[in-house]
């Protein structure tokens, strides 16, 4: 149970509760080292970490980087705009160059699900989903369950409320498998142009207005509203949306009284949460997921790259 | 062949040996001005806590003490498949300056010891390190020396030496057996 025994981390829905609190525990052992004046442990010398990005990241790809590089690895980025993709090479074409070049892990970040799946198969390198289309983010759940952790003291029963964009949330469905498994009860609120047919199946509940979801709730993740979603008509104006979605002051008499508010980010400030809820470090804990992202991330390398073989 | 575990020291053994280690500590140094106990995870955190009581005690001010984790130090961390989990450190004073006492329970190839330094370096400039074990069981494979030793145990390569300790295996005792 010490080890991980995997080659990928692929997504949440195939690691066991063993397997998730191995990494959440490794990360927060993980978590003094950014707190240290040398930032850097010598633990991952010469191993070189790929980050292969086909959609436009900031965090995610920032923090797998500071992640590689407290651990000492070489990390190199990859972002498809000034890379060969844009010469018309195919995806297996590069990954099996990158492969040559004998890499120790591929982060990869994909518009399509399953593309790191498919990847796993072809090389012979460990592959982290780091987003892939509207499938897995693994590393977000498993910091979000880790900033959970740390704020509750527990995962099992407690209520974690979901809100937003639901149907083209990766960051939706990695949390609602990862939170299932621990033991919490998961319920999901947007608007029905946002809500998956048979969500159901995946063990939650699912309501129509935000007020339904969050009742009681020890936990409000509030996810981002892709604006180019608009364009699909799944919803007729953002003040529309926030009208009926947007987190406030008012909503926080529903919740359970020291209710955590969380968002993966980047934030639409006004739409999906208003500022007064964003900066309030009474509940607001967006900060400390960012910086427990980079802790998740060194334990995802960390875990991939020792005592597998 | 033996097979049975032999019961080396037992826990008043112990006791003495920590005692002796204190004050031993507290001679070599002249005190404990500028002394920090940093015990290595897991068997040291209990070693250096109970060496922490004793020199609180006889000096009757208290040392500071920190806990070490080596592993990211290792040199096998991508090698070895009996993979503890990682633990936290937490050194909760600046090193810079201070004459450190490193604290484990065995002493055996001393690469454990120099993950150790390696780590205390990255946290501060100690004006000196020191080590203080409850076993040394010889088979060096690094130089390295103990400066405080509970007791030398002269022992085979395939004998496995544990020390048990009540914080954590419920008795105070150290055992030598044939190793799997």
């Amino acid at each position: 149970m010490m080890k991980l025994a995997k080659k990928d981390i692929l997504g949440i829905e195939e690691m066991t509760a063993d397997e998730i609190s191995l990494i959440l525990e490794t990360a927060e052992s993980f978590l003094e080292i950014s707190t240290r004046e040398i930032k850097k442990v010598p633990t991952l010398r010469g191993k070189s970490v790929i980050n292969l990005f086909y959609e436009a990241s900031t965090r995610t790809r920032t923090s797998f980087e500071i992640a590689g590089k407290r651990l000492s690895a070489d990390t190199i980025n990859i972002a498809a705009s000034t890379s060969s993709a844009v010469k018309g090479e195919t995806l297996l074409d590069t990954a099996r160059t990158l492969e040559a070049m004998n890499p120790d892990i591929i982060v990869l970040r994909h518009s399509v699900a399953g593309t790191p799946h498919m990847l796993a198969r072809m090389v012979k390198q460990s592959i982290i989903n780091a987003g892939d289309g509207a499938h897995e983010h693994p590393s977000q759940a498993l910091l979000d369950m880790m900033t959970i952790r740390e704020k509750k003291g527990r995962i099992a029963g407690l209520k974690v409320a979901i809100v937003g964009d639901i149907l083209h949330s990766r960051v939706a469905r990695s949390n609602i498998y990862g939170l299932s498994r621990m033991g919490a009860r998961v319920v999901v609120a947007g608007p029905a142009t946002m809500m998956p047919r048979g969500i159901e199946r995946m063990g939650v509940e699912a309501f129509t207005t935000i007020e339904d979801a969050i009742a009681g709730a020890d936990v409000v993740m509030m996810l981002r509203i892709q604006l180019e979603r608009q364009k699909q008509n799944i919803f007729p104006s953002l003040r529309e949306y926030s009208h009926h979605y947007c987190l406030s002051r008012r909503h926080m008499k529903l919740t359970a009284p020291d209710a955590i508010v969380m968002h993966p980010g980047p934030i639409n400030r006004g739409v999906e949460i208003s500022p007064d809820i964003a900066d309030d470090p009474a509940c607001s804990v967006i900060l400390d997921q960012v910086n427990h992202g980079v802790a998740v991330r060194m334990a995802m390398l960390y875990l991939l790259s020792g005592g597998n073989e | 062949m033996n097979n049975r575990p032999k019961i080396v020291m037992d826990s008043e053994g112990i006791e003495r040996c920590l005692t002796r280690i204190a004050y031993e500590i507290l001679e070599k140094n002249k005190g404990m001005d500028n002394l920090a106990l940093v015990g290595i995870r897991t068997g040291g955190i209990y070693l250096a806590l109970r060496l922490q009581k004793r020199i609180s005690a006889i000096e009757n001010k208290k040392i500071p003490m920190g806990i070490l984790d080596v592993t990211l130090y290792r040199d096998d961390v991508a090698k070895t498949s009996k993979k503890a989990p990682l633990g936290k450190t937490d050194i909760p004073f600046d090193l810079t300056d201070k004459k450190v006492i490193l604290v484990d329970d065995v002493l055996f190839t001393g690469r454990t010891i120099r993950a150790a330094m390696d780590a205390l370096i990255d946290f501060g400039r100690p004006k000196m390190i020191q080590l203080a074990v409850l076993i040394d069981r010889g088979h060096r494979e690094l130089p390295i020396r103990a400066d405080y030793v509970g007791k030398n145990l002269p022992s085979s390569l395939w004998e496995a030496v544990s020390v048990n300790l009540l914080e954590k295996n419920g008795k105070d005792e150290v055992v030598i057996e044939e190793g799997s």
